[in-house]
């Protein structure tokens, strides 16, 4: 295994802002977020691939970014949580996240809202079943999965209403 | 490059299993070679009575497929294959060329006449997918080779088909699995073919199951048999998920539910089948 690894160049949108970084290959996507963007948001929870609490949303889809390269991540798109609040207004799902309480610590939630911004943008009325499948890759550890499932509700319907 | 590059390279596609076990030092290539942009590697095609997946194909991109439910056992399949995020992520081709025991594509096409196109500097060639998984963790690709696409043909009318795989929680590997296809002729059944997944080294055609459904009137009494056969078929170890005699009581009574599916599918019935949850 070599010591050091020649860098890539890499380029990305996050959250609307195009970045440029010059990464090693071995570089994990939530940590060219967190180290090198400083983007804190997105959390490390397991690191096995498991929890879902690096979740961001990369093209459209949901991925455990710290399952994925930088440098797979070069021409993509990235939303993470930072990205929902839109000129300091939070984005129905971060309000409908609080208002219904849908947290108790708090780590799993970013990576929770991204999974219900890919769901609400497929399925505008989920029923509880979607719901579950939707979230199914996102432990709470709390395990307030009552609330959180009334989160997603509300959050769905302020959106169909929106 | 995987020529040039040698043993210590390997294969990058979705990457769901193979980053993990980098991190837990169980893999250790000096080489990944990221599959992942080379261009129409992806895609779900109906061809001349098969079905054709580029090896690249996303789980996520099956499971939405209305072409690829075509043969419902795949939509079993892709539609519960670990959560969201694994499944935009992880390949149909990753999954076969891994191996691992406890896969779910690898049961589930066993039961049809699926074969891999495989890809190296020599040229294509086509490996039927019985030959394909020499044991775990191995297939008969050559260093140099590679999964291009993996072929299913559709099933004939008056078949069908479901897969059912036991699981603690989404993200993690079955605790057993089972795919079973029937050929059927009102309540007689012409033709069956069984899988079961997790409970071996590699995937376990029960064929002391297949005989006890072949050429019978499927009753209670000829289900049980089958049953029975599934469990001396098996060879399943204790482990975190589950005892042995656990996982062989378990792989039986899946197949018995999957039998079940499978006539109703094989009498037209639109049935919607997903992996189950402990």
């Amino acid at each position: 295994m070599p010591e050091t690894f020649d860098k890539v160049q890499i380029q990305l949108k996050v959250n609307g802002k195009s970045y440029s970084a010059s990464v090693e290959p071995r570089l994990l996507l939530v940590e060219l977020l967190r180290e090198d963007f400083n983007l804190t948001g997105t959390h490390v929870g397991c690191d096995t691939t498991y929890c879902g609490a690096c979740t961001v949303l990369m093209n459209g889809a949901i991925v455990k970014s710290c399952t994925m390269f930088a440098v797979q991540a070069d021409g993509a798109e990235i939303l993470t949580v930072e990205g929902l609040e839109r000129d300091g207004v939070l984005h129905p799902i971060q309000k409908s996240f609080g208002e219904s309480y849908g947290l108790q610590c708090g780590y799993c939630t970013p990576g929770l809202m991204l999974s219900t911004y890919q769901l609400v943008a497929e399925n505008q009325e989920p029923q509880d079943a979607d719901i579950r499948k939707a979230i199914a890759g996102n432990t709470c550890r709390c395990t307030g999965y009552q609330n959180i499932f009334k989160a997603i509700r509300l959050a769905a319907q302020n959106m169909r209403g929106a | 490059m995987l020529s040039e590059m040698g043993d210590d390279a390997k294969l990058l596609a979705g990457g769901q299993s193979l980053i993990p076990l980098m991190k837990l030092r169980l893999a250790n290539p000096n080489h990944l070679i990221d599959l992942n942009f080379v261009p129409d590697a992806a895609y779900i095609k109906e061809d001349g009575g098969s079905l054709r997946f580029g090896a690249l194909t996303r789980h996520a991109a099956i499971e939405k497929s209305s072409v690829a439910a075509g043969i419902p056992m795949i939509h079993d399949c892709a539609v519960g294959i670990a959560d969201v995020q694994i499944r935009n992520r992880g390949t149909i081709g990753g999954s076969l060329a891994e191996a691992d025991p406890s896969g779910d594509w690898a049961a589930v096409l066993l039961t049809q006449k699926t074969e891999v196109n495989c890809l190296s500097p020599r040229g294509e060639r086509t490996v039927p997918l019985a030959d394909f998984i020499s044991d775990a963790y191995t297939t008969v690709l050559e260093r140099d080779e590679l999964v291009r696409e993996v072929v299913v043909k559709s099933p004939e009318k008056g078949s069908g088909g479901a897969y059912l795989a036991f699981k603690r929680s989404a993200p993690v590997y079955p605790t057993a699995s089972a795919a079973v296809h029937l050929a059927m002729q009102g309540d007689f059944c012409k033709d069956a073919a069984i899988v079961l997944g997790c409970v071996g080294l590699v995937p376990v055609k029960a064929i002391g199951a297949e005989m006890e459904l072949r050429g019978k009137k499927i009753d209670d009494n000829v289900v049980n048999a089958a049953m029975e056969a599934v469990r001396a078929a098996v060879d399943p170890q204790s482990d975190m998920r589950g005892s042995a005699e656990y996982k062989r009581t378990l792989a039986a009574g899946l197949v018995k539910r999957a039998i079940a599916l499978a006539i109703r599918r094989a009498h037209g019935e639109r049935v919607e089948v997903s992996h189950i949850y402990a």
